[in-house]
């Protein structure tokens, strides 16, 4: 593997297996070495940091769904058909 | 494997605990119907798709051995239901294929007009016009509603195989490792995949947020 310095370029290919932990040692140090030291891919690699934290928020949009209702006649079902309960219900 | 978590969920659905599953329905239901859009874009198969799911959960549960977490079980069956239901639909039949192929290797994550071209500066490769700082760019801009849309629609638009990735991993909160089982993936491949899929949405944002 060749000793030069990371251009900027190659860094940015490699902000995902940095942030998975993938890189090896040597590679890290590169890595953090080289985005100490450069502006540019500083930024790059916060607006990629801003980009997974924006991405997450989609989790707390709700769809909504009238399933609740059908679900739980399912389960009710279901529940009939099970094997004998340990305990009946009071 | 099992997290004590899950094995209590497990052990009262067995039982037939109502309240096991209700708590495990409001958990997981909104996740499950975002996975099944990933497959069709009719909501109403995607709410048929979940509510087979929940089926299967409850039929399979007794037999369920544990040997992933019970997300990754739950996933794994709604994602293979979803697949079947959109090829059915004659939709993403191409999913199946692109998830065997290896992916593009040659797709960079920043277009490569952005930095110096090989040889005609003194740092080849570095930086042409660099990226602003989002730090400075107003929080309410960031969080709008039209972010969010321009967001959702850079992952609707993205290869069925990268969108997989990055909904599971940056929305639904699934390990690395989860990932690769639900979706039979190698680690690395998963890696390109987010890669990829998180280089678009960063583009789209950058698109938008800069313009």
């Amino acid at each position: 593997m060749d000793e030069h310095d990371l251009t900027c370029q190659e860094l940015v290919e490699l902000v995902t297996e940095y942030l998975e932990g993938a890189l090896s040692e040597t590679q890290r140090k590169r890595f953090e070495e080289h985005l100490t030291n450069c502006h540019d891919c500083h930024n790059h690699f916060d607006q990629i940091r801003h980009t997974i934290r924006l991405v997450g928020r989609l989790a707390e949009s709700h769809l909504s769904s009238g399933a609740k209702d059908d679900l739980l006649t399912l389960f009710r079902d279901w529940k009939k058909e099970l094997p004998e309960q340990e305990e009946p219900e009071s | 494997m099992l997290t004590i978590e899950d094995a209590d969920i497990i052990q009262g659905l067995r039982r037939g605990d109502e309240s096991v599953f209700v708590s495990l329905f409001d958990g997981y239901q909104n996740s499950l119907l975002r996975l099944a859009m990933m497959y069709t874009s009719d909501q109403q198969v995607a709410e048929e798709v979940v509510q087979e799911t929940w089926l299967a959960v409850l039929k399979g549960i007794q037999r369920f051995e544990g040997r992933s977490a019970l997300k990754t079980w739950i996933y794994s069956i709604l994602i293979n239901r979803a697949k079947t239901v959109a090829q059915r639909e004659g939709r993403h039949n191409n999913l199946t294929l692109s998830l065997d192929e290896q992916p593009e290797s040659n797709e960079p994550a920043v277009s490569v007009d952005r930095f110096h071209p090989d040889d005609d500066h003194p740092y080849p490769h570095h930086w042409l016009t660099g990226p602003n700082d989002w730090g400075e760019l107003p929080e309410e801009k960031l969080l709008s509603d039209e972010t969010q849309k321009v967001i959702l629609t850079a992952i609707e638009n993205l290869a069925p195989n990268q969108r997989e990735v990055i909904t599971l991993r940056d929305i639904e909160m699934v390990s690395s490792e989860e990932a690769c089982n639900v979706l039979g993936i190698s680690e690395s491949n998963q890696r390109v995949l987010l890669h990829r899929a998180r280089a678009k949405v960063r583009q789209a944002l950058e698109m938008y947020l800069e313009r």
